[in-house]
């Protein structure tokens, strides 16, 4: 699915991570976890083709992102769920609609939709919010959203950059469960957490790989994981 | 949830579906509406001007181009010698068209408004004239006059309409003027479409942002905004187009003697012109919008 060989990437200055190699297969269930400013979310940008590698070789789908342009790149994001560490909206638009943005951008909306849609503000436990603009939802509200918003086109691949931080113990609980659900149906599912509680509960429900960046590196965590 | 639904307000701002995308900014809207409307208004009035300048310079032309006679006075016997040798003098004249003795009957119709139908005009001393039409490049009178004067004793050249002469290259070069001025306001109204544009894009950067994270295409992030301004710009194009032909409306209707502010107004088909201001102003801002927000997509990728 994403396939990352051998990767370096900078913001222009020294590099962030080089030598970094990693393959999301299909159905894989991946945390990637590491100390503030290690370079997690940069690495899951790189996995939805927002950034581009400076170095080593990065291919979406069976397809090299160095021949992709931008359209490509776009059409692939439809095939990525990703949520956000701040979680961006549209801040005009009301939640529900912010989470049906994904199909309405492919053109795919359409009325049938509504009653999946508010199913999954169900499961996100955002129904009495759906009319509600982004600006006066709570910080947790904002990443069940964008969760929601991330799996309403059901891709294949779920790409979550601290999906759980700003909600309590029980809601990440019922997050989780959505995410382990998903993988069941066979999709790839990467997320990135510093909550290692919350990493090994999940790991009693899905067989998890948990990956660790730190020092311009990607390790395999250790076995208290 | 009635995405995309159609509310009345939706219908009436013509922002259905993913127009809603793009987040409703007051300023720019009235700043491209009402740019719209003043070029439209103003290219109406230039498109009157150039195209009544148009008239006049060649109905003008045209009056001058059979402005000027050769009148030759002459005892019975020598009218005729005379009238002969100044039309041979004419031919040989460069910038004459050609030159024509009137015939008796052309010279009585002449004279019958202020002498009557019956008047004998083989019995009286009348004088020939003879009809020069001018080239375009038009003659030298006084070297003609001269000629005249030395070869037909009896002859005297008139020119009563050329005092109009530099009125004629006036007039063409206001109608050059008017084309110029149109365009001269379709390039300014596509710059202010561009900063618009521009302004509405950037101002956008964290809406395309989300739009691009969610899988939109370059494409579909660049038409919401064309729409946008496309369709502003036609609703203030129209705007100003109904305002500048009511203002034309105001004024009298041009009679064909009338003087140049009486025949501002279009005539005959020309009506159609001012209705192609809208779409032509929609067109243009439609580009416009398109490569600003290629080029600002671009800058943001
Ligand atoms: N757009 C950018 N331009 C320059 N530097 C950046 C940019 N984005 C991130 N960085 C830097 O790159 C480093 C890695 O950032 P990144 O957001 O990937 O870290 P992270 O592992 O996700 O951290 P956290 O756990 O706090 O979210 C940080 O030092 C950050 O300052
Ligand atoms: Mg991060």
């Amino acid at each position: 699915m994403i396939e990352l060989d051998n990767v370096a990437y900078s913001y222009g200055g020294e590099a962030l991570f080089r030598g970094l190699s990693l393959t999301l297969a299909p159905g894989s269930f991946h945390f990637l976890t590491g100390p503030s400013g290690a370079g997690k979310t940069t690495l899951l940008k790189l996995c939805y083709g927002a950034l581009r590698p400076t170095e080593g070789d990065l291919s979406l789908f069976g397809r090299s992102v160095t021949e992709m342009d931008r359209d490509a790149v776009a059409m692939n994001r439809r095939r990525v769920g990703v949520v956000h560490q701040d979680c961006q909206f549209l801040d005009h638009l009301p939640v529900i609609e912010n989470v049906a943005l994904p199909l309405v951008v492919s053109g795919q909306y359409s009325p049938e939709h509504d009653e999946n849609l508010s199913e999954l503000l169900t499961w996100v436990g955002l129904t009495d919010r759906a009319g509600a603009l982004p600006a006066e939802l709570s910080g947790g509200e904002r990443q069940r959203a964008a969760l929601a918003r991330a799996v309403i086109m059901s891709p294949e691949v779920i790409l979550a950059d601290e999906p759980t931080g700003n909600v309590d113990w029980e809601m990440s609980q019922r997050l989780m469960r959505l995410l382990i659900e998903l993988n069941r149906m066979g999709k790839t599912i990467l997320i990135a957490t510093h909550d290692l509680m919350l990493i090994r509960t999940t790991k009693a429900h899905v067989q998890a790989r948990v990956l660790r960046l730190a020092g311009g590196g990607l390790y395999a965590a250790g076995s208290e994981l | 949830m009635n995405w995309p639904g159609l509310s009345p307000r939706r219908l009436l701002t013509a922002d259905p579906g993913a127009d809603r995308i793009v987040p409703p900014s007051g300023f720019t809207v009235w700043l491209t509406l009402f740019t719209a409307a003043t070029m439209a208004f103003l290219t109406v009035f230039a498109l009157a001007l150039s195209l009544a300048s148009g008239r006049l310079a060649t109905s003008w032309g045209a009056e001058l181009a059979r402005a000027s006679t050769v009148r030759i006075s002459a005892p019975a016997g020598q009218l005729a010698a005379q009238t002969e040798t100044a039309l041979r003098v004419l031919d040989q004249t460069p910038g004459v068209e050609s030159a024509r003795a009137l015939t008796e009957e052309e010279a009585q119709a002449l004279l019958e408004p202020w002498f009557g139908p019956d008047l004998p005009l083989g019995q009286l001393p009348v004088p020939q004239l003879i009809e020069i039409r001018e080239a375009a490049s038009g003659f030298d009178a006084a070297g003609l006059r001269l000629r005249l004067q030395a070869e037909v004793p009896g002859a005297v050249l008139d020119e009563h309409a050329r005092w109009r002469r530099p009125l004629v290259s006036a007039a063409s070069r206001l109608r050059g003027i008017g084309w110029i001025s149109i365009g001269l306001i379709g390039a300014t109204m596509t710059a202010m479409v561009t900063l618009a544009a521009h302004a509405a894009l950037s101002a956008n950067a964290q809406v395309i942002a989300v739009l691009r994270l969610v899988g939109a295409t370059d494409g579909y992030i660049a038409r919401a905004f064309v729409r946008r301004f496309t369709l502003r710009t036609l609703i203030g194009a129209g705007i100003g187009t109904v305002l500048g032909l009511g203002a034309m409306l105001l004024m009298p209707e041009g009679d064909t003697s009338g003087g140049f502010l009486t025949s501002l107004r279009f005539a005959g088909w020309h009506w159609i012109l001012p209705f192609l201001v809208p779409p032509l102003a929609a067109t243009v801002a439609c580009l416009a919008t398109a490569a600003a927000a290629r080029r600002v997509l671009g800058q943001l990728a």
